[in-house]
């Protein structure tokens, strides 16, 4: 075990971190935003939006997210689609990790007993109001915990963006292993950079989930 | 005449679900200020006839009129979703599973009808509410959430949400089934009340004894079809339908 090597790469380490960190947090957002959507397709009343959401969902979650970013990030130029690989990664693991919230957030929904919904339409309250007021707001609370575990699959997962050049985590651990023919050190610090990350992520999902327990 | 049109109409109401007829041409009446109690074996489509009255049930057949509207009509998309919104407002609808919104304050609960559909002020909103609340015998617990309540007590503020609206009609859907039967009597005490106030109530129910108390009328079903109705010393006491007495029999030896 080489510790000195290991102090020598770890700031450089950390601001890799940095770059995991700041990829994790964008395609969360943009996977969140595509989840609301396609869940909001998949429960909706037309047909064509139905089918959508299932393509969708189907399509992302029913192949590799490594091939995926490899059609976007090699792929796209073929189609006239050029990003840069940072850009790339973060497209290509929010559309990813926005199927798998989806039916995160569609779970929460329906798992709210239907009687709440009859007692909101009742005593007439729309179709829409029923949803933002009644099913929501107590949905909100359920889908917490398993989006939580969707973020720290996310986290983990931006590793693969790797493989397109974006100089995360796990590049730089392979760039300083050619260097220093030290894989278990230099693996073993991108391990317990990651582990961090994902704690830290872990407990934010726990302080969220206390904040809106319900009574 | 006002006076003489029915508060609630079912006229030949049919229900199927796939192949099981639930409601097989029902038709039923019920005047302003009258209690109507509806008895009859589990599965004879006595819910799914209250609830078809409220169109939680929509019906394959035949027609629903609420004081000379009628619920059910040919209406499509928005335009039906805009009629039935504004004819639900004026029901109201209790359930055996009470259905309090469990992230809402019991004067939350009963406050968000008159707030958001009716455009009240949230101040006499809440006056309304602690009044129907005193009323059901739970001033005290305005600022509870329901996890807190009893399941009788659960019953009742459920009942002051519906009363919140104003509703024209009271559909009690087996109000008392999942209640403790030491709670059974607290939630029957107030529909009682509501019984001497004159609100023209449905009560779809199991209670023989309750129903023979507060019903004007009692109208048993079985298998989809109205059986038999009348006065409850009728039905209860000289059923004519053979039935109506094996169903009595039963019930009263259970």
């Amino acid at each position: 075990m080489d510790f000195s090597l290991v102090q020598r790469v770890f700031p450089f380490f950390v601001e890799a971190a940095w770059i995991t960190i700041e990829i994790s947090a964008l395609s969360l957002a943009l996977g969140l935003m595509v989840a609301f959507l396609v869940a909001a397709a998949k429960m909706s009343r037309s047909l064509p939006l139905r089918m959508f959401g299932s393509a969708y969902v189907s399509l992302f979650r029913g192949t590799p997210c490594l091939i995926q970013l490899f059609v976007l990030y090699f792929g796209g130029p073929q189609i006239g689609i050029n990003l840069e690989p940072f850009a790339a990664g973060v497209i290509g693991l929010g559309l990813n990790i926005g199927a798998y919230m989806a039916e995160a957030i569609r779970g929460a929904i329906m798992s709210v007993d239907r009687g709440q919904t009859e007692a909101a339409r009742s005593i007439g309250f729309s179709r829409s109001q029923t949803m933002r007021k009644v099913v929501l707001p107590q949905a909100a609370r359920l889908m917490i915990r398993p989006l939580g575990v969707n973020a720290v699959a996310l986290v983990k997962g931006s590793a693969l963006v790797s493989t397109i050049s974006v100089v995360e985590l796990t590049y730089t651990a392979q760039r300083y292993i050619g260097s220093t023919y030290k894989p278990f050190e230099i693996f073993g610090v991108a391990a317990v950079l990651y582990m961090l990350i994902v704690y830290v992520v872990a407990r934010i999902v726990d302080l969220i989930d206390r904040r809106y327990a319900i009574v | 005449m006002t006076a003489e049109r029915p508060m609630v109409e079912v006229k030949g109401a049919r229900k199927a679900y796939g192949e099981l007829q639930v409601l097989k041409g029902i038709d039923l009446s019920v005047a302003r200020g009258q209690i109507v109690a509806i008895i009859g074996p589990s599965g004879s489509g006595k819910s799914t006839l209250l609830r078809s009255i409220n169109h939680l049930e929509t019906l394959n057949g035949g027609e629903v009129w609420l004081d000379g509207v009628q619920v059910n009509q040919a209406l499509r998309g928005q335009a039906f979703e805009r009629h039935i919104n504004a004819v639900r407002q004026q029901m109201g609808m209790v359930f055996q599973h009470f259905n309090l919104f469990p992230h809402l304050t019991v004067i939350e609960n009963v406050t968000m009808g008159p707030i958001i559909l009716k455009g009240m002020a949230k101040v006499a909103a809440r006056e309304l509410a602690v009044e129907l609340l005193s009323k059901v015998g739970l001033a005290e617990k305005v600022d509870a959430y329901p996890s807190r309540l009893s399941g009788g007590q659960k019953q009742r503020v459920a009942i002051a949400r519906a009363l919140a609206m104003q509703p024209k009609v009271m559909l009690f859907d087996e109000a008392t089934s999942a209640l403790d039967p030491e709670l059974v009597d607290e939630v029957n005490a107030v529909m009682k009340q509501l019984a001497a106030e004159h609100m023209t109530m449905l009560i779809v129910t199991h209670e023989m004894r309750f129903a023979g108390e507060v019903a004007d009328r009692v109208l048993f079903m079985d298998g989809g079809v109205v059986v038999e109705q009348g006065a409850p010393s009728e039905i209860f006491r000289e059923p004519k339908q053979e039935r109506t007495r094996t169903f009595l029999k039963k019930y009263l030896a259970a």
